[in-house]
């Protein structure tokens, strides 16, 4: 039982962090039908900046979060208004090319500055394990869980009462009438993009923390895009969702199927859960389903 | 003077079948089999590296219009095009090696087999579109890679150990007999791809591909096209697999890694959705580019000495930028690029600019 508590509530943290990744990704399309392969590329990039702030221009650890998180956002922007702009009404394949062809790009530029060697964070959390009964929580897995959940509550509060969210939301409903009633599409799909990169950025500081950074973490970018198919590409409480179950999912399988199975379960049983849901529900858990017409 | 790009002149056809004719000028005919024969001839001339290349390039464009019938044709986006290489090659390996079949059996069982498993992962495309389905492909290629690594008859991780063809007291281990199987095979293929799409089957997959709602109206069975489309894709990609892993003579599950199904993607964006002529352009691009490359970091060691080390990101990072200008500025690729300069001559002297 404590065994499978403990794997429960690695799961669920790790889950958390794929719920703030896929949130980046879900945003997007919501905002614009594309997907964003690159967006581990974002995770990337983001633990990558901070932890040179942090190491290398010996920057307290608060600030130079708040500074990735601009520099990310910064760098969404640029991305949106330099790849992205141009391909508006592409067909589908034609963005999903673009942003894998930006994977490639920002994958490469980031290796020729940071090299390929596994880079560890300077202790920021204490290390002092916490003990609920016979579970072990390690103080990082608890503050990632923290954090993100903070941020969830942050976004689900923006897109409802904040001007800009509503702003989103009405783009990602309607361009036409969004249009018409005033609102800068461009500008929404800039923010958008912006808001995507920060928050893959916070993943990818909590992931660095966890498990050092090194190139394998666009990894996550993989790992992510089950957890967006199994919400639904269109539902925010769906990629908060779908990514609790991967975690949880993933941890599992670790603790239960690996020993049976051997390695490498980890990173295939999201993509055969998804496989499964995909055949039962085609838009995934929450997502909408559109009509069709000739 | 005659122009001697001027060719449409005093054509005229007086039948159906004549206007659905593959060359439908006698001179584009002559011309074609000029090319073939040139194909043909070019090994005589050339060093065994740059026949390997040709190698490459000649198996990447079978490769590459097997993925073009799925994706440009059919409008069926697949992201797993690298599993279904290591579909064909496994198969390929298992059967000579293990059970020491004739590579001319197994060739067309690695086809056969990897069109039942690409035809299973179509399945989904029913009721997936677009996004979702490149999703589900993309599940196909981490699922297939994972149950060849953790197979015991697929060697597992160490891979498996091949052998050039033979037939009779013949093989085919130099370079050069091998570059003239994989060409003539390539021929093939082209022929078969021009042809399929002058067929009831090839225009049912055009129909897909503008509207599927709108052909399933017109009373095309998209459940059976979709599928076939899988199929006769996965056929094609997995002799092309079959071929490669004969070719490299070691079959490994890194070779076959998520970075040649988007490589195979670049390739029929960057040549021209929907072209077969394109495939081939973008084939022979794709495979020559770190090539290309690769002399021009030789010659940058010049002024910067450890440009080395900066080889692979910096082939990330050029490929990366192709594709992506490729899609900003040239979304009909270079089959579009070259359909322009060919009409420039049409028209020339009288074609000007602006």
């Amino acid at each position: 039982m404590t065994f499978f508590l403990q794997m429960l509530i690695t799961g669920v943290v790790v889950g958390s962090i794929y719920s703030l990744v896929a949130l980046g990704f879900v945003l997007i399309y919501k905002a614009s039908d594309a997907l964003n392969f690159a967006n581990g590329e974002f995770v990337l990039i983001g633990s990558y900046i901070c932890l040179t702030l942090v190491a290398v221009y010996k920057i307290p650890f608060l600030i130079a979060f708040v500074l990735t998180l601009v520099f990310n956002a910064l760098l969404g922007m640029a991305v949106e208004k330099v790849v992205l702009r141009p391909l508006t009404n592409a067909p589908v394949i034609s963005v999903i090319m673009a942003t894998i062809g930006l994977a490639s790009l920002l994958g490469g530029i980031v290796h020729m500055i940071w090299g390929h060697q596994t880079k560890s964070f300077p202790p920021i959390f204490s290390s002092e394990l916490i003990r609920i009964g016979d579970i072990i929580i390690s103080p990082i897995y608890m503050w990632s869980f923290i954090i993100v959940m903070i941020l969830l509550a942050i976004f689900t509060l923006f897109f409802k009462f904040s001007k800009m969210g509503l702003a989103m939301r009405a783009v990602a409903d309607d361009q036409m009438a969004a249009l018409s009633m005033g609102i800068s599409v461009k500008s929404v799909y800039a923010i958008t993009w912006g808001i995507a990169a920060l928050v893959a950025a916070v993943g990818g500081i909590l992931l660095g923390n966890i498990n050092g950074v090194d190139a394998s973490m666009t990894v996550i970018g993989l790992t992510v895009l089950p957890v967006v198919i199994l919400g639904g590409l269109d539902s925010i409480p769906g990629a908060i969702v779908g990514g609790f179950i991967i975690g949880i999912l993933q941890s599992l399988s670790v603790g239960y199927l690996q020993p049976i199975i051997g390695g490498g379960i980890k990173e295939v049983i999201p993509f055969i859960v998804v496989i499964i849901i995909l055949m039962i529900k085609p838009y995934g858990l929450f997502g909408k389903g559109g009509i069709e017409r000739v | 003077m005659k122009n001697p790009f001027v060719m449409e002149c005093g054509n005229y056809k007086t039948s159906y079948s004549k206007d659905m004719e593959l060359f439908r000028v006698r001179r584009v005919k002559i011309r074609m089999l000029i090319i073939v024969i040139l194909l043909f001839l070019f090994p005589l001339f050339a060093s065994n590296y740059v026949i390997g290349l040709a190698t490459l390039c000649a198996i990447a464009v079978i490769g590459a219009i097997g993925l073009n019938i799925l994706t440009g044709f059919t409008g069926q986006i697949s992201v797993g095009v690298g599993a279904f290489l290591a579909v064909g090659g496994y198969t390929s390996a298992i059967f000579t090696t293990t059970y020491g079949l004739s590579f001319w059996i197994s060739l067309p069982l690695a086809g056969l087999i990897t069109a039942i498993i690409g035809g299973m992962f179509g399945i989904p495309s029913l009721r997936l579109k677009g996004l979702y389905l490149a999703i589900a492909t993309l599940a196909a290629q981490v699922i297939i890679l994972w149950i060849i690594s953790s197979w015991s008859v697929t060697g597992g991780g160490a891979g498996m150990v091949l052998e050039r063809p033979a037939i009779g007291g013949f093989s085919f281990y130099d370079q050069n007999s091998y570059y003239y199987l994989c060409l003539i095979v390539a021929v093939f293929t082209t022929i078969y791809a021009l042809n399929l799409f002058r067929t009831r089957t090839g225009r049912a997959f055009l129909a897909v591909r503008d509207r599927d709602v709108a052909a399933q109206i017109m009373g095309i069975n998209l459940f059976s096209y979709k599928v076939m489309s899988f199929a006769i894709s996965s056929f094609i990609v997995g002799i092309a697999g079959a071929l490669l892993a004969h070719y490299t003579m070691i079959v490994t599950v890194e070779l076959y890694s998520i970075q040649v199904s988007i490589q195979y993607l670049a390739m029929i964006l960057i040549g021209g959705l929907g072209s077969v002529f394109g495939a081939i352009l973008g084939a022979v691009f794709i495979t020559l580019l770190p090539v290309g490359l690769g002399y021009m970091v030789e010659y940058l060691t010049i002024f910067i000495p450890d440009a080395h080390s900066l080889l692979s990101s910096f082939r990330e990072v050029v490929f990366g930028l192709v594709i992506i200008l490729f899609l900003i500025f040239e979304p009909g690729g270079l089959v579009h690029i070259w359909n322009n300069i060919k009409n420039y001559f049409r028209l020339w002297p009288f074609s000007t600019k602006e």
